[in-house]
């Protein structure tokens, strides 16, 4: 098979590579560059892709530099900032798989010839006896990144392949070290790539879009329990800094309009319903059917809940997720991933929480 | 892994596919059509000979004063005088220096440096085209961030590439220290009207020197008449059959330069630093190499850049050469293959063994926009299709029709 690899520069693609190149495919690798100029951190630094072209190099196979910064920056990075102007909470790295990943790169895959497109990703691609494509957990739970790929459907996963997706990061690593590529000791990435460390997402916003100070309110008694220096930085289900009187308090409800934020007490704070905003919601494969068993996941490495989907009567109805049990608050914007109610290892389709219901 | 060997093998332009090579299931590796001469070109052999001695026998300094010493040191100005024959000066007009980039940023900051130096309290200029190569573009930003005074001005191109005379005109007055004008273009291969801007210089400007990046040009212009005005020449070995890394910039007598290198005064102050002689020398035998064959050669060249260029506009709709042909150096066809993505396009014709540029790089090597064709006012959906094939030393008649061959199918698969 022709596979083009997507080379982040980390040690999971660089074994994805080699094991390829090990199966006798004809390997091409690629490394997105998706952001700004020679910086030293994030997915796309200069330092990455040395390091993916020297790996390229060590498995001798050829490796190309494509620029997807502008489409990166219109399609991940400007409704990042759009969403928290009105109080959202956004998932960059599902994004960038939805628009970046798996569809620009699967189509220039596709363009260019190639059979596969493989990720360094921790999730897993089956086939069913009926030829149908399944999205399972990654071997290694603690590593599992199918969440951030819930979104993919028959058409996509018909072309992708996830190499080390079966395997334990432990043995990602020694595979690294036996093939002495010099990725195998590197850290894994973490938050969001196109943020610094040091300037953080504060800082990162607050030069793109207008951060306004705000209120605290108590959700019962209305009071006003202290002051904000940023509404838009504010997730529901957020603990830090929304205290009162020394009693933990949960944000419920972020209002950037009249600049406030509603918290609530641990147990009033939570919900037994998730409400999937129409249009959002994508299955790997047929639909789940009304009343169908699912966990949902409402974030990459949260804890699957058990849950009863509720489809609306038609395409243009909201499918809600009933909680067997309460969950901590859920924020809008966020990506919700079902897994099978009968195959827990089994994605069957997410969608973007628009809302959700307090259980007080 | 592929056998180191056998790779290499497939790597010299038009050989043949190399049985074997890698594990079962890759493909075959094409036969090598090199198209980027531009970028860089093959060694010649007689270079490659000339230069041996000094990769073996020939060590010593050649500041030394001892027999080892004084053959390095012979070899070394045996070189110059070489040089300083194809480039017509003077023998101590030639500064060898490590490329065509550091030749550039010597002749920029080191001009500007001695001008700012030598004016205290008042501006000092340099107008370059829009359209110069980013060594000299980033060494004119440089100048004018770090040197006091300093100031850079661009001078747009229209849409050949051709610099606008009337607007350097205009950016010409007593403030301007330095011009600076490519001989040709690298991307689109344009060839500047020099001697136009040496005498509008001299008219209105008659204090400013004058640098050409004749990068591009050295292989197929007659320097010693093409770069005949300007005060500061760059030059670069491996554009037209010598080693990378090796360079000179003529300074003409009587042109102040404020050297980067300082240390042990070698290149008369200008340029500090142990020579390397093996460059120089693979410098002066590629330049009189070129030289010899220089008028057979662009007659040769430009019939098959014709050919290609004529061939694959016939083959494939929708294609824009982005520069007149008649402006441009022989070996340069710089086509727009519109609805086409060059990242693509690069890689489809690498997979068949074409080697053609997209454009430059940044750090990453992702392609940058192009400065160039953005300044020729060529739209973007046009400059994301945008592919330089440059001919060159090695190019035949087989590397045009295996192109012609591969090129065509290529774009239609990518236009779906």
């Amino acid at each position: 098979m022709q596979v083009l690899v997507a080379m982040s520069g980390g040690v999971d693609s660089s074994v994805a590579a080699a094991l390829l190149v090990a199966a006798g495919h004809d390997v091409t690798g690629a490394t997105l560059k998706l952001w700004g100029g020679p910086s030293d951190s994030g997915c796309c630094s200069v330092a990455d892709v040395d390091d993916a072209r020297r790996v390229a190099q060590q498995l001798g196979i050829a490796h190309h530099v494509f620029n997807l910064a502008d489409e990166f920056g219109r399609d991940v990075v400007a409704p990042y900032v759009a969403a928290h102007r009105v109080g959202r909470t956004p998932n960059p790295c599902i994004e960038c798989n939805r628009t970046i990943k798996f569809e620009r790169l699967l189509a220039r895959a596709r363009r260019l010839g190639f059979d596969k497109l493989a990720t360094g990703h921790h999730a897993q691609v089956t086939a069913t006896p009926d030829a149908r494509w399944q999205l399972r957990r990654g071997a290694d739970g603690l590593k599992d990144q199918s969440y951030v790929l819930s979104m993919l459907g028959q058409d996509a996963l018909a072309q992708v392949c996830f190499p080390v997706g079966h395997l334990e990061k432990a043995a990602v690593r020694a595979e690294a070290v036996r093939l002495g590529l010099r990725t195998a000791a590197k850290p894994d990435s973490q938050d969001v790539c196109f943020i610094h460390g040091r300037e953080g997402r504060g800082g990162f916003l607050a030069q793109r879009l207008e951060l306004h100070p705000g209120v605290v309110v108590d959700e019962r008694s209305g009071e006003t329990l202290g002051a904000l220096d940023a509404v838009e930085l504010v997730t529901v289900g957020q603990r830090r800094g929304m205290a009162a009187a020394g009693e933990r308090r949960y944000a419920v409800d972020v209002d950037v309009g009249s600049r406030r934020v509603t918290v609530a007490t641990a147990a009033r704070a939570r919900v037994d319903e998730a409400i999937l905003e129409p249009g959002s919601v994508t299955w790997v494969d047929e639909a789940l059917e009304d009343g169908a068993a699912a966990f949902a996941q409402v974030s990459a490495h949260g804890r699957p809940a058990p849950c009863t989907v509720r489809l609306g009567a038609g395409a243009a109805e909201a499918v809600r997720c009933c909680f067997d049990e309460p969950q901590r608050p859920v924020a809008p914007g966020q990506t919700l991933a079902l897994y099978d109610g009968r195959d827990p290892g089994a994605v069957v389709g997410a969608g973007i929480v628009g809302g959700s219901r307090r259980v007080a | 892994m592929p056998d180191g060997e056998a790779t290499a093998a497939a790597l010299v332009p038009g050989a043949a596919p190399v049985p074997g090579s890698g594990p079962g299931a890759r493909s075959p590796e094409p036969p090598l059509t090199y198209l980027d001469h531009a970028a860089s070109t093959p060694m010649r052999p007689e270079v490659v000979e000339a230069m041996a001695p000094f990769a073996a026998h020939v060590f010593g300094h050649p500041s030394g004063s001892h027999r080892q010493a004084r053959a390095a040191r012979a070899a070394l100005e045996e070189a110059r005088d070489q040089v300083a024959q194809v480039l017509g000066c003077a023998p101590a007009e030639v500064v060898f220096t490590a490329g065509g980039t550091e030749a550039d940023n010597l002749a920029v900051l080191g001009a500007l440096g001695a001008a700012a130096l030598e004016r205290p309290g008042r501006p000092t200029v340099v107008v370059s085209s829009a359209v110069e190569h980013a060594a000299v573009l980033a060494s004119c930003r440089a100048a004018a961030a770090r040197l006091p005074g300093v100031e850079h001005q661009e001078v747009g191109v229209d849409s050949r590439g051709v610099l606008h005379l009337d607007q350097l005109a205009d950016a010409l007055d007593e403030d301007v220290a330095l011009v600076t004008v490519m001989l040709a273009n690298n991307e689109v291969g344009t060839v500047q009207p020099l001697s136009d801007v040496v005498a509008e210089v001299a008219r209105r400007a008659p204090g400013a020197f004058v640098h050409t990046d004749a990068v591009q040009a050295a292989p197929w212009l007659d320097l010693a008449e093409a770069a005949a005005g300007a005060a500061l020449v760059s030059v670069s070995a491996h554009k037209l059959g010598g080693p990378k890394g090796a360079g000179a910039l003529v300074v003409r007598k009587g042109t102040p330069l404020l050297p980067l290198m300082v240390g042990g005064g070698q290149e008369r102050e200008r340029r500090a630093g142990t020579h390397d002689v093996a460059g120089a020398v693979g410098l002066a035998a590629a330049l009189a190499a070129s030289a010899a064959e220089r008028e057979e050669e662009s007659v040769r060249v430009a019939a098959l850049r014709d050919r290609l260029a004529d061939g694959i506009q016939a083959a494939v709709p929708a294609v824009v050469e982005a520069a007149d042909r008649k402006d441009v150096l022989p070996g340069h066809c710089l086509l727009c293959f519109s609805g086409v993505d060059r990242e693509e396009l690069v890689l489809l014709l690498d997979q068949a063994g074409v080697c053609v540029s997209g454009g430059a790089a940044c750090a990453s090597g992702a392609l940058e926009p192009s400065h160039v064709l953005a300044a020729m006012g060529v739209p973007d959906a046009d400059a994301r299709g945008a592919i330089r094939f440059s001919l060159g030393h090695t190019s035949s008649s087989a590397d045009v029709e295996r192109a012609l061959a591969v090129v065509p199918e290529a774009v239609a698969r990518l236009r779906g």
